[in-house]
């Protein structure tokens, strides 16, 4: 559809809730947001308008996974624009965005997880040696909401704009302050820590499993020619060529 | 409150390979056992979504919940130990299988050296070819032409695929299956060292390469090469675990009782004997007594240096005496060295493999060649390796690219499936300074203790890994590359960098009361009712896989068990 069909078509529609809500910008990276509708209506800056035709899918009705259940639509945003750069969209295919490596991580960071309950954490937490591993009493999911807000908070210092509204260039440079430890993030934690979680983050969203919420289609796997979780390779592994399989998700394995 | 509990003949703590083992071989004997395991029960079923490389690796779901209990570490005497607070270095395994459910299955005998490795060394070298540091080096207190059946036990029961190795001990048999497919990369390498004058072999395997039915009349299928062996459980049990094989075994003789989220704590004690254990279930916070005759302390390395530091039997090690022996010579794997390939035009099918398929050379193993003109002794074994690359863990890049962004990306889905590595595994020998003990402020969630490691790799390891450097190199230029990257430097060890799980020693074996904690059938010096099993009684560790050796050493254990349960005493003359 050209942008000139687009316009006539929303035109010819206004009255439908649907092209309202998009018109209102009232999506979070293209996905409508039902409970939030009503305390964002009366709101209609810049922020909120990230409506991204780009990511078609991620609608509603295509993947009822793409929904929120940790961050808010503009942590979101921002964690969509900074995976987006760890792993760009280039020659290869698409990138930690289209992939959905943001809702991936709202996941994670809503999980057991995201709350360390597998780590320990009794004792008192001493400033470490680099051998000895962090020391954090911060738990993920708030070292990487600390970290997205000082990613705003440094970008604006350093360009005048929230991060997510930064040119591709501008983001790189930010992420690489965060990754050296350069930002002051929260207390005693460094921006390198925040950097590290948000890295490996998006590795993860980019190629786990999709029933996590990121490898969208599983097209994280084709792009390297990965065949995701089958079950035996012993023909393959002997063969001198290399033979590419359609990647299969751990849904294939239901009903065994 | 603690519930006590009728006695019993014998209590086992943990119910991994050595005590799987140990379990097996008692109640085939017909002696009743109680099983104690702190995590759950598992069985193959369990892995029908078992290829989940983020649950399995990075959520790493077969491991012990750190929340409950870690170790802490630091790198000298000096400094001030922390604990490790997530998982880095190394996993250790949890429930029914322990780590032997986990583990990549590469099953190694250890050398005839390595038995007898100060011997060896003074005969060939003289005395001061072993540095002050390194005075806890020491023979096990047995040879391997000793070791040699035990060996042949546990490969027949675990069924290992390989090939004889000319550089290595005697064997009395072939291995029971024969070794696993030779893939394109393993014939590069094959080709490479071959005409360089080695002779590489397919690395030893407990990834079974054909069907096969055990002693004990248990059968498994052939490995699929899935690619999901390390921090995974195999759902075909074609790998080696003691949950396919001992266990089923020992639960047969209907004599063994076993006893999931049951934690033991504290061995009890009365005078220079063990009365049993204490123990919690881990689920409702219950606490028991089980008494017993004899107490198998058969956990991870670990955990079996501190259940015996934190119930006060044996004496533990110092540091500055060089006195004691609970918690003494710990060692690790030294992996330096490694050259890493880089093909623009070659694509290998990465994403199958298994936990131990790979091709080695022996020629720079242990004392299979002369130490006068280098600074280090021991040595490591030089191979190429094909577990099957998963995506989040495995983005080999070429050295300089950045670990993120444009570069990043494009580096990494362009060698996906062209590298492959040149690498090393290298023996780790004691150092006065390298040892554990008990963490004076860090506790478990139940207020003991936790285990303090003070580690840093030696001298050794880095004269050691700079020199296996030039071999990978050598055999890397050899099988030829686009790009060759050649790690040359043992970096300082980090506890929270991804390395390897072979941890050693703690409760080491030998001849001598004075230098080790147990005898050669890992009976305790200062408590003749306990036997501690597992890689804690390796008094080092060599160029291999810890397994293979665990397992021989389980065997032997069982043997002296039996022998104590009739006869009692300490069972070898000091």
């Amino acid at each position: 559809m050209s942008e000139q069909e687009k316009k006539n078509s929303v035109l010819d529609k206004r009255s439908s809730r649907r092209t309202f809500i998009k018109n209102s910008g009232l999506t979070v990276g293209g996905v409508v947001l039902g409970g939030a509708l009503g305390s964002l209506l009366v709101k209609d800056d810049k922020s909120t308008t990230t409506t991204d035709t780009h990511n078609h899918a991620a609608t509603p009705t295509a993947n009822p996974n793409v929904a929120l259940m940790f961050f808010t639509p503009n942590q979101y945003q921002v964690t969509q624009a900074a995976v987006e750069r760890i792993f760009p969209e280039d020659a290869n295919g698409p990138g930690a965005k289209e992939l959905n490596a943001a809702i991936y991580i709202d996941h994670q960071l809503a999980s057991p997880w995201g709350s360390n309950v597998k780590d320990y954490r009794l004792g008192a937490f001493y400033k470490a040696e680099e051998n000895q591993g962090p020391q954090t009493k911060m738990l993920r999911k708030d070292l990487f909401l600390a970290g997205l807000g000082s990613l705003d908070t440094y970008s604006n210092e350093q360009f005048a704009a929230n991060f997510k509204e930064l040119e591709a260039t501008q983001q790189d440079e930010v992420l690489q302050a965060f990754s050296e430890g350069k930002v002051a993030l929260y207390g005693n934690v460094s921006s390198s820590q925040f950097f590290g979680l948000l890295r490996t983050l998006t590795i993860e969203g980019v190629y786990a499993d999709p029933m996590y919420g990121g490898n969208n289609k599983m097209l994280g796997w084709s792009m390297r020619k990965y065949p995701g979780s089958r079950i035996q390779y012993v023909t393959e592994i002997q063969d001198e060529k290399f033979i590419e399989l359609e990647p299969q998700s751990l849904n294939s394995h239901m009903g065994h | 409150m603690v519930t006590k509990l009728p006695k019993v003949p014998v209590v086992v703590v943990g119910m991994g390979w050595a005590g799987g083992i140990v379990s097996a071989e008692l109640t085939k004997a017909g002696i009743n056992v109680v099983g104690l395991e702190r995590g759950k029960d598992r069985t193959t079923a369990d892995y029908t979504m078992g290829h989940d490389e983020l649950r399995y690796q990075h959520r790493t779901e077969l491991m012990q919940d750190l929340s409950k209990e870690t170790i802490t570490y630091r790198n000298t005497v000096s400094g001030k130990a922390l604990p490790m607070r997530h998982y880095g270095t190394f996993i250790v395994g949890d429930g029914v299988g322990g780590a032997g459910s986990h583990w990549n299955g590469q099953t190694y005998r250890f050398l005839p050296y390595d038995f007898e490795i100060r011997t060896k060394t003074i005969e060939r070298y003289g005395i001061e070819k072993i540095p002050a540091w390194m005075e806890g080096l020491n023979d096990w207190g047995l040879t391997y032409d000793e070791m040699e059946p035990y060996y042949d036990t546990f490969e027949k029961m675990a069924g290992i695929s390989g090939e004889t190795v000319e550089l290595w001990g005697k064997r009395t048999n072939p291995y029971p299956t024969p070794p696993l497919v030779k893939t394109p990369l393993m014939k590069e390498f094959e080709k490479a060292a071959t005409s360089l004058g080695y002779k590489p072999f397919v690395i030893p395997a407990a990834n079974l390469s054909e069907s096969y039915t055990n002693p004990d009349g248990i059968s498994r299928a052939a490995c699929q090469y899935c690619a999901y062996c390390e921090n995974f459980g195999c759902e075909y049990g074609a790998k080696g675990d003691p949950a396919v094989t001992v266990i089923p075994v020992a639960k047969q003789t209907g004599k063994l009782e076993l006893r999931t989220h049951s934690n033991v704590v504290e061995l009890t004690k009365n005078g220079g004997k063990a009365t049993g254990v204490i123990y919690v279930d881990m689920l409702t916070g219950e606490k028991f007594e089980q008494p017993a005759d004899v107490v198998v302390v058969a956990s991870y390395v670990f955990n079996n240096a501190r259940l015996l530091l934190n119930s006060g039997i044996g004496t533990p090690y110092d540091p500055k005496t060089g006195k004691g022996t609970i918690g003494k010579n710990y060692c690790y794997q030294i992996t330096a060295g490694g050259s890493q390939l880089f093909f623009e035009d070659r694509e290998f099918n990465l994403y199958g493999g298994a936990g131990a398929l790979g091709i080695e050379i022996a020629e720079y193993m242990g004392d299979n060649f002369d130490h006068s003109e280098v600074d280090f002794i021991h040595g490591a074994g030089v191979r190429s390796t094909q577990y099957g690359d998963r995506p989040i863990a495995v983005n080999r890049v070429p050295a300089g690219t950045p670990s993120w962004g444009v570069e990043f990306k494009e580096k990494s889905i362009k060698y996906a499936n062209s590298n492959f590595p040149v690498k090393t595994q290298g023996a780790s020998l004691p150092h006065k300074e390298n040892y554990l003990d008990l963490d004076p402020e860090f506790k478990d969630e139940f207020g003991y203790p936790l285990l303090r490691m003070t580690y840093e790799y030696t001298d050794n390891d880095r004269a050691m890994g700079k020199y296996m450097s030039t071999i990978t190199r050598k055999i890397a230029e050899e099988i030829g590359a686009d790009i060759i990257d050649t790690n040359e430097e043992q970096a300082p060890f980090n506890v929270n960098k991804d390395s390897n799980t072979h941890n050693t020693g703690g409760v080491i074996m030998g001849a001598d009361p004075a230098a080790s904690a147990v005898n050669t059938y890992l009976q305790m010096w200062e408590a003749e009712n306990v036997f501690v099993v597992g890689a804690s009684a390796f008094p080092h560790n060599s160029c291999f896989n810890p397994t293979g050796t665990l397992g021989a050493l389980s065997y032997r254990a069982s043997e002296g068990i039996q022998k104590y349960l009739k006869e009692g005493g300490i069972l070898v003359k000091a």
